[in-house]
């Protein structure tokens, strides 16, 4: 597939995915690819983000593998122990739930708990995100969890150029990276990375310049956060927006810079808002900003509740472009 | 077993120099802490102690292990240097893993001891894939999984040894079951009669052997790293063996059955061991030997780790990340 694609032309997220991993794997033949239906014989992944892979890099690299997550992640962290940079694809972040002592207890412990003699650093791809009827098991945002574990970093890209550069980033990275990408929005079009570029991980992007206050957000919200903006735009209401790109560790220096300026905050997730990451993020701020805030800092997240199924319960559940331009307006 | 491969006099005096060094280390632990010395929770693998030394004699420095928290005799049995050892026991900067992994987290990977693990069963799935590691560089290194007779019963097992097996990898699971999980016994939490049975249903071969015997548990042992290193496939091993000081240390043993745990003890397997050296005209000043450099090598290590410095809190930023939070 990374064959057929010209640099100049917009790609979608699967596609530069699949063109992170195919170049990581052509210039470091320790990478590895494993997860379920990861092969082309089972068509490259679900959505094909790893076709094409199993036949340029063989049957060696790239392993289909049972449905089996603990061992998915038993085998990669056990061969990134060995030396090898595995990509291991958990296919949906609920499914996390049934590995998570791999993550969490060995993945993301064993540098600080071998006093440094051993690291992980594998790659953990997984996708989800609401917004395709898959009610509540196929859907949520657990980033908070992860963020919440010393010694594990988390990412989410909201754009094709930005999941290339965070995936060869990701791969090179000495400690273990969980990289989430969103379901609904695999298939948008972006820009083309430029082949061989990095993100640098814990790096935030200012994907919106304003100086009236400052959306902080990550994955698909920012595309929301950056439609509230030109809504916002329209009445004279500068809004910058913060894609962090990187959740664990997040950017301080860059949203505190842009909160120095405008003196307001809303942070903007699809995980719901109790307890996730907008709460750290809110009370960093309030700690550093106390007394010069304009407005308090307001949180928006997913409705406290499983994801939905029926359509208008589902579009209510998740953040809006619109939801975002009223909280906005309501702390001018 | 008849056709199993059989350890000679020098390769029986080596599984007892390990065995005994084992045995000695855990008696020097119980009484460390008893005496207020040493903190830490402790669960002893005394009674096992014949299951890895006469594993490790097939095994080098290149292959791996994973083991559990009851792991200091599989450690011990594969080479882990006691000054070392006894500084992660102690908490002390000259543990190998500084004193910042402890008794359930011994690491050593210079001699591929790479994974202790404190969670039953998890021992498993990172040790297929350090066998997978090893397949995919095709020198003839294997990967042993150690783990008990519990974690047989959870999930990590099931997908590991399918995994394992699916793939052919150089693996090795060693299930030693020293007939309780916990406090819970065997024939109260395992619905088979012999978890060797298990492995049919994973495609590897799968023995039952009485792991407190050197040459039962050596032959069982060097055929599967054997097969392993020729790329034939994983083996289930299932070592009997018991479980003499209880699940963990200061645990009052009442779930035990009196008479069972008296006989285990009266067929102690180490100085059994001792015995048949001498009937096989090893002679007595030889074991002596061995024994006093095993007890000096342990005092030795102990004086060391007490002498030496506890960690500096500023630990507390390094290695959670390979670069030092700030």
């Amino acid at each position: 597939m990374s064959e057929t694609i010209t640099e100049t032309k917009p790609v979608t997220m699967i596609q530069a995915l699949n063109m992170a991993l195919a170049d990581a794997m052509a210039e470091d033949d320790r990478v590895l690819v494993l997860g379920e239906d990861v092969g082309d014989k089972q068509e490259g992944g679900i959505v094909g983000v790893t076709k094409g892979l199993s036949s340029q890099f063989g049957t060696g690299r790239v392993k289909a593998t049972p449905i089996s997550e603990q061992a998915i992640l038993g085998a990669a962290i056990g061969a990134s122990l060995a030396g090898y940079k595995p990509v291991a694809e958990i296919m949906l972040m609920n499914f996390t739930t049934v590995a998570m002592d791999m993550i969490v207890n060995h993945a993301a412990k064993l540098r600080f708990m071998s006093g440094g003699q051993t690291h992980v650093p594998i790659v953990i791809r997984t996708m989800t995100g609401a917004g395709f009827g898959t009610g509540g098991q196929h859907g949520d945002y657990f980033e908070a969890w992860f963020a919440h574990v010393a010694g594990i970093k988390v990412v989410a890209p909201s754009n094709p150029a930005d999941g290339y550069g965070l995936m060869r980033a990701a791969i090179e990275d000495p400690d273990p990276v969980l990289f989430i990408e969103n379901m609904p929005s695999y298939w948008t079009p972006g820009p083309a990375p430029e082949r061989g570029s990095r993100v640098e991980i814990g790096k935030a992007r200012i994907a919106r310049a304003g100086s009236d206050v400052t959306l902080v957000t990550y994955s698909r919200a920012t595309n929301d956060c950056l439609a509230a903006a030109e809504a916002l735009a329209a009445d004279g209401i500068q809004a910058e927006v913060i894609d962090l790109r990187t959740i664990a560790p997040w950017d301080r220096a860059a949203v505190f810079a842009s909160v120095e300026k405008t003196g307001r905050a809303v942070i903007v997730h699809e995980a719901v808002r109790e307890h996730g990451v907008g709460a750290e993020i809110a009370a960093e701020l309030s700690d550093a900003f106390f007394g010069k805030l304009k407005a308090p800092v307001k949180r928006i997240g997913a409705a406290f509740c499983p994801v939905p199924f029926s359509k208008p319960l589902e579009t209510a559940f998740v953040p809006q472009a619109a939801g975002i331009e009223a909280t906005v307006r309501g702390i001018l | 077993m008849s056709n199993y491969p059989k350890p000679d006099r020098a390769a029986l005096v080596e599984i007892y120099r390990r065995a005994d060094l084992i045995k000695q280390n855990d008696e020097k632990v119980i009484r460390e802490i008893k005496a207020g010395r040493l903190v830490t929770p402790y669960y002893s693998p005394r009674g096992q102690e014949i299951i890895p030394s006469a594993l490790s004699a097939s095994l080098t420095d290149e292959d791996y292990i994973c083991t559990i928290y009851r792991g200091t005799h599989d450690m011990l049995a594969k080479g882990f240097p006691l000054p070392e050892l006894w500084g992660e026991l102690a908490g002390r900067v000259t543990g190998s893993c500084k004193g910042k992994g402890g008794t359930m987290h011994l690491t050593y990977p210079a001699k591929g001891m790479m994974v202790t693990t404190g969670i039953v069963g998890s021992s498993l799935p990172i040790a297929t894939g350090l066998a997978w590691a090893a397949q995919l560089e095709g020198k003839g290194r294997v990967s042993v999984a150690y783990f008990g007779d519990g974690a047989a019963n959870i999930g990590a097992f099931h997908e590991s040894l399918n995994m394992a097996g699916l793939w052919k990898l150089p693996a090795i699971f060693v299930c030693q079951n020293n007939l309780y999980s916990e406090h819970t016994t065997f024939a109260d939490s395992t619905a088979v009669e012999r978890l060797s049975q298990r492995a049919a249903g994973y495609g590897m071969p799968g023995v039952t052997v009485d792991g407190n015997d050197p040459e039962a548990m050596f032959g069982a042992a060097k055929m599967a790293i054997e097969r392993a290193r020729a790329g034939e496939g994983p083996t289930l091993i299932e070592a009997l063996t018991y479980r003499f000081n209880g699940h963990v240390m200061g645990d009052a043993d009442r779930y035990m059955d009196k008479a069972e745990k008296a006989e285990a003890i009266a067929a102690d397997p180490v100085p059994r061991l001792r015995q048949r050296l001498l009937d096989a005209g090893v002679a007595e000043d030889e074991i002596a030997g061995i024994e006093r450099a095993n007890a000096e090598a342990i005092a030795a290590a102990v004086e060391a780790a007490y002498a030496a410095d506890l960690p500096d809190v500023a630990e507390l930023k390094r290695d959670v990340f390979a670069h030092e939070i700030a």
